[in-house]
């Protein structure tokens, strides 16, 4: 029994090691500064993707990102690690949205795969932190979804069972197929590269990147279906391009502060017997504490 | 119509925190609106429900109790609260950042097609002016919230569809009840106009929740610590002092990590939001995520070996020195004065 699987799976800049330069003057986001990488929670996807390939037979797993045509690293950085092709989706007719917006257009993308018997997903990326595109893409798509996978524990008779983490526990679901999948950063972590992959999958471009670099053997391409990464603009799908981009987004930013913190006047104390025994006498006789 | 309501969290039959905090912010966003508060119980086994909101200022509560719904699910509760909002065309709608708001909040936004904003830290009404079209906008709701790990506060609004959703993490707002004899109408839904069988495709097989362990956001006082306390060893002097001051322990995302404390004793953007009467800050260094957690609390102590950590800058008491010095010294001189 082979499942079509297709992962979602987003590059983002990494928020999470932010240095001083990270953020510009007037207040914006430096994203120059900071290194883009494969959202952490979609490579816990991928994952649970990899051992279904690994559990059955005739399995396949295509990866689906929107961004800009260097998202395509995204893709090569999956098939290193076991899936079997990916799509881009790219185009200006894709930029301004917001999480509804990119629902829409990722939920046409996954549909022109053809059939397909799951969609997994990272629960949240880590430059927006929404958590919303998952579900949102199961409504889009009129699936049932499962949030907070921590592991696919089975698929079977076209039902398959998920352990969900939640905040104050475990819960075991089993929902039809297909459906969405959302899966939990505390899954098991990604598999490493793979070598043999690596050299084959290097050379693997998406018609743009292939269009700026001349590759060296054009032939390869040929005989090598799987190194041609797809990219889909507006055309190659359907959809609707009113319900794309900044038109298709409810919502608008209305503005946007860099942080700061009233600094307090502070008292100076030291760590001898006398500070601290001062310090308590005056949390005590405040009634703050005692 | 165009009434402000709030979803409610339902585990055992009782209303969870954060819907209370919701509630209560929402309670003053209709007011300010010169509209009604409305909340949503869908669950099984409700009957307490009723008693424990309308003190917060519900003027409607829609009940659908039904067996069917005993445990949370996406699509029946979904199913619900889309049939609902377009018969009551609420303007706000309002549910907790929790594994269930988060589930169930875009899900809904998708079928309604209404933009949500995740994880607010501040709500409030104002105008709008669309800078493309000029057109003005009386009275939307600002989600004000946290992007780019932090580093910025971005201001969301959703100026032409509704209702306008927001999704608020658990202690970020504060619960309070308006009126203990507060008098609302119960409305019972009839699930079976909204709901169909195909809604029930996901049953759940197993569930192991635990009551929640700590008392962090509701303590006056915590004593927290971050990696500068060095080890899972030295927290027990945190311990040792938050037993002698009847404190809870709290702490920051890097002494999480380093597996030295419990997740869920984590403050900060990502953990809890607390505002005790005092926190002291034990070895943390005062990155924006851990402050955007405890900026609220009323007096901070700061004990950090490093006189220029950013934290002294929010702290009143700030004693510059080493955990393992400072800490036995503030029991032992808590214990000698407090006689
Ligand atoms: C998206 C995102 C969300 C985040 N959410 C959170 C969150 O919710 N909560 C949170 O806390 N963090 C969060 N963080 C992480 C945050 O940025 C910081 O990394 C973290 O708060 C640092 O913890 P710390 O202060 O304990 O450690 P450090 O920054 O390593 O600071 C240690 C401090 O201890 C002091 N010190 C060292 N030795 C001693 C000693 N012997 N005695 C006394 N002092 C000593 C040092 O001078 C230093 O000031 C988040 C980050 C991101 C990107
Ligand atoms: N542009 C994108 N391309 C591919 N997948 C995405 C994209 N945006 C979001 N996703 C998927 O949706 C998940 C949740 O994203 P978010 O709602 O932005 O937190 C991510 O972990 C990805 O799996």
């Amino acid at each position: 029994m082979g499942l079509k699987i297709v992962v979602l799976a987003k590059q983002v800049p990494d928020t999470q090691h932010v240095g001083k330069d990270a953020m510009k003057e007037d207040g914006t986001v430096n994203r120059a500064a900071l290194p883009a990488i494969f959202n952490p929670e979609d490579k816990n996807a991928l994952e649970q993707a990899l051992r279904l390939k690994d559990r059955y037979e005739g399995t396949t797993v295509q990866v689906l990102t929107m961004g800009p045509a260097r998202a395509a690293e995204i893709i090569r950085e999956a098939l290193y690690r076991g899936a079997d092709g990916g799509a881009v989706l790219s185009g200006r007719e894709f930029a301004g949205s917001d999480t509804l917006a990119t629902s829409y257009a990722i939920s046409c993308g996954i549909k022109n795969f053809g059939d397909f018997d799951m969609v997994l997903c990272g629960r949240q990326a880590i430059d927006g932190d929404t958590a919303q595109v998952g579900p949102q893409v199961a409504e889009k798509l009129g699936l049932p979804q499962v949030t907070y996978a921590e592991e696919i524990v089975a698929v079977e008779s076209g039902q398959v069972t998920v352990k969900r983490r939640v905040e104050r526990g475990v819960e075991l679901v089993k929902a039809p197929l297909p459906a969405v999948i959302t899966v939990n950063g505390s899954a098991a972590e990604c598999r490493s590269r793979n070598a043999k992959r690596v050299m084959r999958f290097k050379r693997a471009l998406v018609p743009s990147e292939a269009q700026a670099q001349a590759p060296a053997y054009p032939e390869l391409y040929q005989k090598d279906e799987a190194l041609n990464i797809k990219e889909w603009g507006v055309k190659d799908i359907e959809t609707d391009v009113n319900m794309l981009g900044l038109k298709g987004s409810p919502t608008k930013v209305k503005e946007i502060q860099s942080v700061s913190f009233q600094a307090k006047e502070s008292k100076r104390l030291t760590s001898s017997d006398e500070d601290i025994d001062g310090l308590m006498k005056e949390l005590i006789g405040n009634n703050i504490i005692g | 119509m165009n009434n402000v309501v709030v979803y409610l969290e339902i585990e055992e039959g009782v209303a969870a925190d954060v819907s209370l905090e919701l509630l209560t912010k929402g309670r003053k966003l209709a007011t300010t609106l010169g509209v009604q508060l409305e909340a949503v119980a869908i669950g099984s086994g409700l009957d307490k429900i009723p008693a424990q909101v309308m003190p917060y200022g519900v003027d409607t509560l829609y009940v659908a109790d039904d067996k069917r719904l005993t445990f949370y699910t996406s699509l029946p509760h979904t199913s619900i609260l889309v049939g609902l909002f377009k018969d009551i065309e609420p303007q706000i709608a309002l549910m907790g950042a929790t594994s269930t708001g988060r589930d169930l909040g875009p899900r809904v936004s998708s079928a309604l097609f209404s933009g949500l904003t995740a994880d607010c830290t501040s709500l409030e009404i104002g105008d709008y002016t669309d800078a493309k079209s000029g057109k003005e906008y009386k009275n939307l709701l600002y989600q004000i919230r946290p992007a780019f790990g932090g580093n910025i506060v971005a201001t969301i609004v959703n100026p032409e569809h509704r209702p306008q959703m927001a999704t608020v993490r658990e202690g970020v707002m504060k619960k309070e009840i308006l009126d203990a004899d507060y008098k609302g109408e119960i409305k019972r839904i009839d699930i079976d106009k909204y709901v169909s069988s195909t809604d029930f495709v996901v049953s759940v097989l197993e569930r192991q929740m635990e009551k929640g362990k700590n008392n962090l956001k509701n303590s006056p006082i915590i004593v927290s610590g971050g990696y500068g306390v060095g080890s899972k060893e030295n927290f027990q002097l945190l311990y040792d002092l938050a037993k002698e001051l009847h404190a809870e322990v709290g702490a920051s995302r890097a002494a999480v990590d380093a597996g030295w404390v419990d997740h869920d004793r984590q403050i900060g953007q990502t953990g809890v939001t607390v505002r005790p009467k005092l926190y002291i800050a034990c070895g943390i260094s005062g990155q924006i995520q851990h402050l955007a957690g405890m900026q609220e609390s009323g007096i901070v102590i700061s004990v950090n070996s490093d006189p220029d950590a950013p934290i002294n800058a929010v702290a009143d008491y700030v004693i510059t020195g080493t955990v393992e010095d400072v800490l036995p010294k503030l029991i032992k001189y808590f214990k000698k004065n407090s006689k």
